[in-house]
């Protein structure tokens, strides 16, 4: 049988999560039930949301740096706006997307650094989320809770969220006619222009669904989390990186793999239900969170180099 | 040379003619009372985050990927460290500078190490590498707020014919960066490895041991700012660093140096410097709440990169 080279990029993130989870499963036996899992993987709906924005992003060689203060953001008006009234939260929705797309727009037409750009937005999200809840509180809508802690049959919520996720964007980015599109550009954006194509926008679009992708992940935290605050998802910024990188996606070139970056999310929370199993002293949690990385990531060194290697043979 | 032709080679210009601009708004609003001190407390600021956007722009030049997110990390660590070490004795202060040049060179090799042996995108490695760092110091720290010597302290917070001490060191490492820069042969395989790292390695340059030199001096030029920012603020604090992680790039691209890598200049970190310090007091003084501020602040930093950076048509 041959593999696709997609599918071997798979392997290696698949893989690790798999070894984590065992180690879990060894530590911890308790884990292994239906309460076990949805608590293990239970934050790991929002992370998996932002990363699949942050991937979108890089599939047309891009970075969002205002991943982490947009989500709190989308956040702050689940918590609020849309909780109060949902008509005028939609509407501040519809108008995020529109500025990730003229974002979009933006960083082509005038061929700027995205580094930069999502930089200065990141300022403009977190001054927009403190205006609207300066200090911690706000309510999540009923209808988000209640997504959020379904309890289905069988399988936990987290689980059956992941995998839907996964599905959906597998199907936009890898099957549908758009998805090649947006991977071409960020493969060759001029040969895409060539043929005809206009990737003003493509892009307008891609950053368009990352953005909505983005407010999901918010609304999903605030489901989780019942309050916002301004803060809430600082750290997402660094996580969906991370995350779409762990899961064999890449930099530059248009290679990414949408299935890879959630298994990238569920093992970057993985690995923080792993050393608190693992009774590490928390001075040293967040150290150990950048070693799991690191080792995951000479992993798939090592297990590329064996690739090739069978390839000259 | 025309005006145009000037202000396309020397992009620095931007952010300078932005910089006076937000002072004069600032200092007529209040009536020019303030002018002195405010152009002191910018000064100390700016120098701090000229100090990291010195090492962070050596990186960028590196070329597209690289990039030094362990800079809040290593401040902090160094900033605590160094403290620790010098246990407010006078006597130890140069034993503590060295400590913390010590601890930034074996974080830019660490990181280096990671880049190349495990041929990590430099982004993700300095992000493991900064969690580590980050562990180190939470762990030494334990919630203890140690003094900085005095004879440092006092040098950290005075001046010099009002002009304070720090931007007076921030202002010689420029200088150094600048020769280093334009004037020695690393400098310019730091520009050829940027333009094309392809090219630079046909070319004979030692590839490897530039970018080694160049990620140590980023965490080097880091860590001597934690522990001039740990003197100056009377203390070393676990989340001291975390404001110049986006702050070391912002003052780099804003100053004009190419995000692609392979052109960089210093002056334009300064400008970008007070200009960030002074956006930020203008909006002080005109009774703005933090929330306007941010969106303000965000806003102008997008219009600043759109003016400076429509190079396009004159390509």
């Amino acid at each position: 049988m041959k593999l696709s080279s997609g599918t071997i990029r798979l392997i290696i993130p698949a893989a690790s999560l798999a070894l984590l989870l065992a180690a879990v499963f060894y530590m911890q036996p308790r884990a292994m039930s239906y309460t076990g899992l949805n608590l293990l993987f239970n934050l790991a709906v929002p992370i998996a949301l932002a990363t699949i924005a942050q991937m979108l992003i890089m599939s047309v060689n891009d970075l969002d740096l205002s991943m982490g203060t947009f989500v709190s953001f989308c956040a702050c008006v689940a918590a609020t706006v849309l909780q109060t009234s949902p008509l005028l939260g939609v509407l501040i929705f519809i108008g995020a997307i529109a500025a990730y797309a003229g974002i979009g727009v933006l960083i082509h037409v005038r061929e700027l650094p995205s580094i930069v750009v999502t930089l200065g937005m990141s300022f403009v999200w977190g001054g927009l989320a403190v205006l609207l809840l300066p200090s911690p509180g706000g309510t999540a809508p009923s209808w988000a809770r209640a997504i959020m802690t379904a309890k289905p049959p069988v399988v936990p919520m987290a689980i059956v969220a992941s995998i839907l996720i996964a599905a959906v964007t597998h199907y936009i980015v890898i099957r549908s006619s758009f998805g090649v599109l947006m991977r071409g550009t960020g493969g060759n954006d001029r040969s895409v222009e060539r043929a005809g194509w206009s990737v003003i926008g493509i892009r307008a679009a891609t950053y368009a669904l990352a953005g909505l992708f983005a407010i999901l992940a918010g609304i999903a935290l605030v489901g989780l989390t019942t309050s916002a605050d301004a803060n809430i998802a600082l750290r997402y910024t660094l996580l969906s990186i991370a995350g779409v990188i762990l899961g064999g996606g890449e930099f530059v070139g248009g290679k990414v793999s949408p299935i890879g970056a959630v298994i990238g999310a569920l093992t970057l929370t993985l690995a923080g239900s792993f050393l608190s199993f693992m009774r590490i002293s928390p001075d040293w949690q967040i150290g150990a969170q950048g070693a799991i990385l690191i080792v995951v990531l000479a992993l798939r060194l090592a297990l590329n180099r064996l690739e090739k290697r069978e390839k000259h043979q | 040379m025309t005006l145009q032709k000037f202000l396309t080679e020397k992009p620095w210009v931007w952010s300078f003619a932005a910089t006076i601009v937000v002072w004069v708004t600032t200092v007529l609003f209040t009536g020019g009372a303030s002018s002195f001190g405010l152009s002191q407390a910018a000064l100390t600021f700016a120098a701090f985050s000229v100090i990291v956007g010195i090492g962070q722009m050596f990186v960028i030049t590196l070329g597209p990927g690289n990039i030094d997110l362990s800079v809040p990390a290593t401040m902090t660590l160094s900033g605590t460290l160094a403290l620790k070490l010098m246990d407010v004795q006078d006597g130890m202060i140069l034993f503590g500078l060295m400590a913390s040049i010590g601890i930034g060179l074996v974080i830019g090799l660490g990181n280096y190490i990671l880049i190349k042996l495990l041929r990590i995108p430099p982004i993700i490695a300095t992000l493991s590498m900064s969690f580590i760092v980050q562990s180190v110091a939470i762990w030494s720290n334990r919630g203890l707020r140690i003094k900085p010597p005095e004879t440092l302290a006092g040098f950290a917070t005075s001046g010099l014919f009002g002009i304070p001490n720090i931007a007076l060191v921030a202002l010689v490492l420029s200088v150094i960066a600048w020769v280093l820069l334009e004037k020695s042969i690393y400098g310019r395989w730091i520009s050829a490895i940027g333009q094309s790292r392809f090219a630079a390695r046909m070319a004979g340059i030692p590839v490897d041991g530039t970018r080694l030199v160049t990620y140590m001096l980023c965490a080097v030029l880091a860590s001597v700012c934690g522990y001039l920012l740990a003197s100056f603020s009377g203390g070393a604090a676990l989340n001291m660093g975390s404001e110049y992680l986006l702050m070391s790039i912002a003052v780099v691209v804003i100053g004009g140096t190419a995000v692609a890598g392979g052109n960089s200049n210093i002056p334009g970190i300064w400008g970008a410097s007070l200009f960030m310090f002074l956006v930020v007091s203008m909006l002080n003084t005109y009774g703005f709440g933090a929330g306007f501020r941010l969106i303000l602040t965000g806003f102008i930093i997008i219009a600043v990169i759109l003016l400076a950076g429509g190079k396009k048509s004159n390509r």
